[in-house]
């Protein structure tokens, strides 16, 4: 294959950004003696040498890129592709400064300012800073921040999150004195069946939002004979609302790292990967250091390394996820073969969420509780993560977080994010477990709950769930592609220009809804129509 | 492979282990309609017209893609598969310009009683000018519904290429050059193999296109001529479709077992020489 190039010449600067993460071009014999075949097992790094690009300049120019597609064996076409599917590239250049300012449905909520010059940006994942905004500083030096935390206070009575507020997020000898790694001293000691054992009968499901028998995967990892396995962390935690497991790595990362070391041990992955979403700079960083420091004292025997995301909610689908660690566009594969089969790089992969590995360490502690974590936001006075035992009503979750303001009343509840589903206030009694909600035709989800108040537009909210698919979808397959679009439509008619056939119009979103459950090719797609239509059903939204 | 019995409509059919759910039901003569699909690519399953009913299954599964399994009970005609048929080919002809398509398309929107229009008058569309950048092909993005076959056969399914990829996302993916640069400037060497797998008329000789504009494009009038290609020892074969006794377009058939029905820019498009009436200028 001939990399044909046309765009010019990189500049010095994005040169020295690409080799700096590449290491120096191979000499011109190199390439004729081996093809581009040894330069196209590096495919991979496309991502991560967009980013080197784009850290140190801001943008990502033609030349760029097209330095980046010889030094890595990909046609540009391909690498364009890449790069105009993730959100967070830019193809045009800005200044040395871009300013994200979530308009998502909290951050809405609180009412967004947008200075000149801003990006709109979908949920940060900062629900309980809202208005949240994240600010990107280019040049030799990358940084980036967050809208500040108050201060990060314990949760007294918690298990997963007992250490947060507690412990030096920064230090193993702190983790160490709070019992780090005792979990794994003793997971070694029972032996990969023992452990996989434990997880299958502590019934734990996984935290992501699909709720599969995390035990089950697992034994299906460890009994694929093809090799080498690897192992997945989701920290791609990008359904709106949800901010759990940027709480977990921020204030506790080796307890991933620990849960991720079990893991690997127990289903006998070779190597592993954490994928941080690109809006979480501080928890990337935290993990990164807790998995060299762990290595450096002993405790990790095989690699993992750390892949920033993009700016692509769908990413969080586990075989996106892949394709993205791959170097390639976040499109979702069809299913089966599963990735415990066929995974990250064709191989068998366990793809699990942060929340489910830091239970992990309860369980082969043999100190499992089932307690789930929550992140409550909104309309509410104190908006965070809460751990709560399953089946705990939802009545009481919204107490722990202080209840609505003094003279508000309940709208609604936002059980799931934006791919959950509404509750009306005459539902919130209901317990906070998996078979509890599915008993009133809603789930769990990523543990999202957003609270509404009287003063809360539901149109407007409808309307941004609505537009964060469309903005999100792939566009893979027709359903969603197009059927994302054409709910946007219908309900801007609804909503904002009145001018249609209101009836008419609820019975087409239902038409368009079952399609995309029906036929979609991914979760995404499946479920982009649930909040909307129970948002129609249960909530006063229609003219009378 | 051993085969595998499974049950389709209610009827059984035994199926090579391996193929797919598509294939067993063309063995039964169902005909399932497909967009994405071509046996010459390697499925992508993006279109889902083809869905079917699959009995254990929460979502209805992509029969040109999904092999089929010991057992299973499929069906290709309940309620749930003719709402999502109908609903792709809504969102899709409420998109794209599918006027081109072939009558077998036009015959699946009848059966499915697709009616585009009642997404409503200002159902965004993909429109756009017609790119004309070259001598051989034109692109009209406006007709394209996405089913990533040019992308497959510039790729590895054919040509090995690469000039084109799916750019963007969501409703504004769309198939690109890097940065949309024109085809003289990409990789694109006219073998026009993504022409030949078109399912729309997205990608079009220029030609024809350059016919169909005067209005004397007319295939009632066309002849085609099978032949060999003249140009290397491979021995290609060609249709050559003749309108008025000028070549107006080149194609290979799909199940020619040279070509897959793919050619190279020599086949596809080196025909001047066949009818240049001009005399050669003499020096």
């Amino acid at each position: 294959m001939d990399i044909r190039t046309t765009g010019g010449p990189a500049t010095a600067e994005e040169v020295a950004a690409v080799d700096g993460l590449l290491g120096p071009p191979e000499a011109v014999h190199h390439h004729l003696a081996y093809g581009g075949r040894m330069l196209r097992t590096r495919r991979h790094l496309l991502l991560p040498v967009l980013h080197a690009i784009q850290d140190r300049a801001g943008w990502v120019s033609r030349g760029a890129l097209e330095y980046a597609c010889r030094r890595l064996s990909i046609p540009p076409a391909e690498a364009y592709g890449v790069v105009s599917f993730y959100a967070r590239f830019a193809l045009e250049p800005r200044g040395d400064v871009a300013l994200h300012v979530c308009d998502d449905i909290v951050c809405s909520l609180a009412g967004v300012e947008k200075p000149e010059g801003a990006r709109l940006a979908p949920c940060l994942g900062l629900c309980d800073r809202a208005p949240a905004t994240l600010t990107e500083r280019f040049g030799a030096v990358y940084e980036a921040v967050q809208t500040p935390s108050s201060q990060p206070s314990g949760y007294p009575g918690a298990r997963l999150l007992r250490r947060i507020g507690v412990v030096d997020p920064d230090s193993i000898d702190s983790y160490l004195q709070h019992g780090g790694f005792s979990a794994l001293k003793r997971a070694r000691e029972m032996g990969p069946a023992a452990i996989i054992d434990a997880v299958t009968r502590a019934k734990l499901l996984g935290r992501g939002g699909a709720a599969f028998p995390t035990g089950r995967k697992w034994q299906s990892v460890a009994d694929a004979p093809v090799r080498p396995h690897y192992l997945v962390c989701n920290a791609d935690e990008s359904e709106p609302g949800t901010f759990k497991d940027r709480v977990l790595m921020e204030g506790d990362p080796f307890a991933l790292v620990e849960g991720m070391a079990i893991a690997a041990f127990a289903t006998g992955c070779e190597k592993g990967y954490v994928y941080v979403r690109a809006e979480y700079p501080l928890a990337r960083r935290r993990v990164e250091n807790a998995i060299a420091l762990a290595r450096e004292r002993g405790y990790l025997d095989f690699e993992i390394e750390v892949r920033r995301g993009a700016g692509a909610y769908i990413c969080g689908e586990e075989t996106a996820l892949f394709n993205s660690i791959e170097g390639k566009r976040g499109e979702p594969r069809n299913k089966p073969p599963f990735p415990v089969e066929v995974g990250l790089f064709g191989k068998p992969t366990l793809p699990n969420n942060v929340e489910t590995l830091v239970n992990v360490l309860e369980i082969v502690g043999g100190e499992f509780a089932d307690t789930r974590l929550f992140c409550v936001s909104g309309h509410v006075l104190r908006p965070g993560v809460y751990e709560v035992p399953m089946g705990t009503p939802l009545r009481g979750l919204i107490e722990m977080a202080g209840g609505l303001a003094p003279g508000r009343t309940m709208q609604a509840v936002l059980l799931g994010g934006a791919a959950g589903s509404f509750l009306t206030p005459e539902q919130i009694d209901v317990p906070l477990s998996f078979e509890g909600v599915r008993g009133i035709g809603a789930t769990l989800g990523s543990g999202a709950v957003m609270l509404f108040d009287d003063t809360a537009d539901m149109r407007q909210v409808l309307l941004r769930i609505a537009r964060f698919f469309r903005d999100e979808s792939c566009g893979q397959c027709v359903p969603c592609r197009v059927g994302t679009k054409r709910q946007e439509e219908i309900l801007e008619r609804m909503f904002e220009r009145r001018d249609g056939d209101s009836r008419a119009d609820v019975m087409l979103l239902s038409d368009i809804a079952q399609a995309m459950r029906d036929a979609s090719i991914c979760g995404l797609g499946q479920t982009a129509a649930n909040a909307i239509a129970s948002g129609l059903t249960q909530l006063k939204v229609l003219d009378a | 492979m051993p085969d595998v019995l499974v049950t389709i409509d209610g009827r059984q059919v035994e199926a090579r282990a391996g193929t797919t759910i598509l294939d067993a039901c063309r063995r039964l003569a169902i005909d399932t309609p497909t967009l994405c699909q071509l046996d010459n690519l390697t499925p992508v399953n993006v279109c889902r017209v083809c869905v079917v009913e699959l009995d254990g299954s929460r979502v209805l599964v992509p029969a040109c893609s999904r092999k089929v399994e010991e057992g299973m009970k499929i069906h290709t005609d309940s309620a749930r598969v003719r709402h999502s048929r109908r609903l792709v080919l809504e969102l899709l002809a409420s998109s794209v310009d599918m006027s081109l398509c072939s009558a077998q398309v036009q015959g699946w929107m009848a059966r499915y009683e697709a009616v585009p229009s009642r997404f409503g008058a200002e159902a965004a569309t993909v429109a756009q000018p017609v790119k004309v950048d070259n001598d051989l092909y034109v692109r009209d993005y406006s007709r394209c519904i996405l089913c990533y076959k040019c992308v497959e056969a510039c790729g590895v399914d054919a040509q090995n290429t690469f000039a084109i990829g799916v750019a963007g996302r969501g409703f504004d993916a769309h198939i690109s050059t890097e940065f949309d640069v024109g085809l003289p400037d990409s990789a694109c060497v006219y073998c026009g193999n993504c022409i030949g797998v078109c399912p729309t008329g997205a990608l079009m000789f220029k030609s024809e296109h350059d016919m169909r504009a005067a209005g004397t494009w007319d295939e009632s009038r066309q002849t085609v001529t099978e032949t060999v290609c003249p140009y290397c020892g491979v021995g290609c074969m060609l249709e050559l479709r003749v309108q008025d006794n000028s070549i107006v377009k080149v194609t290979s058939p799909l199940d020619n077992t040279v070509t897959s029905g793919h050619l190279c820019v020599k086949g596809r498009f080196g025909f001047q020489f066949v009818q240049r009436r001009e005399p050669k200028a003499t020096t």
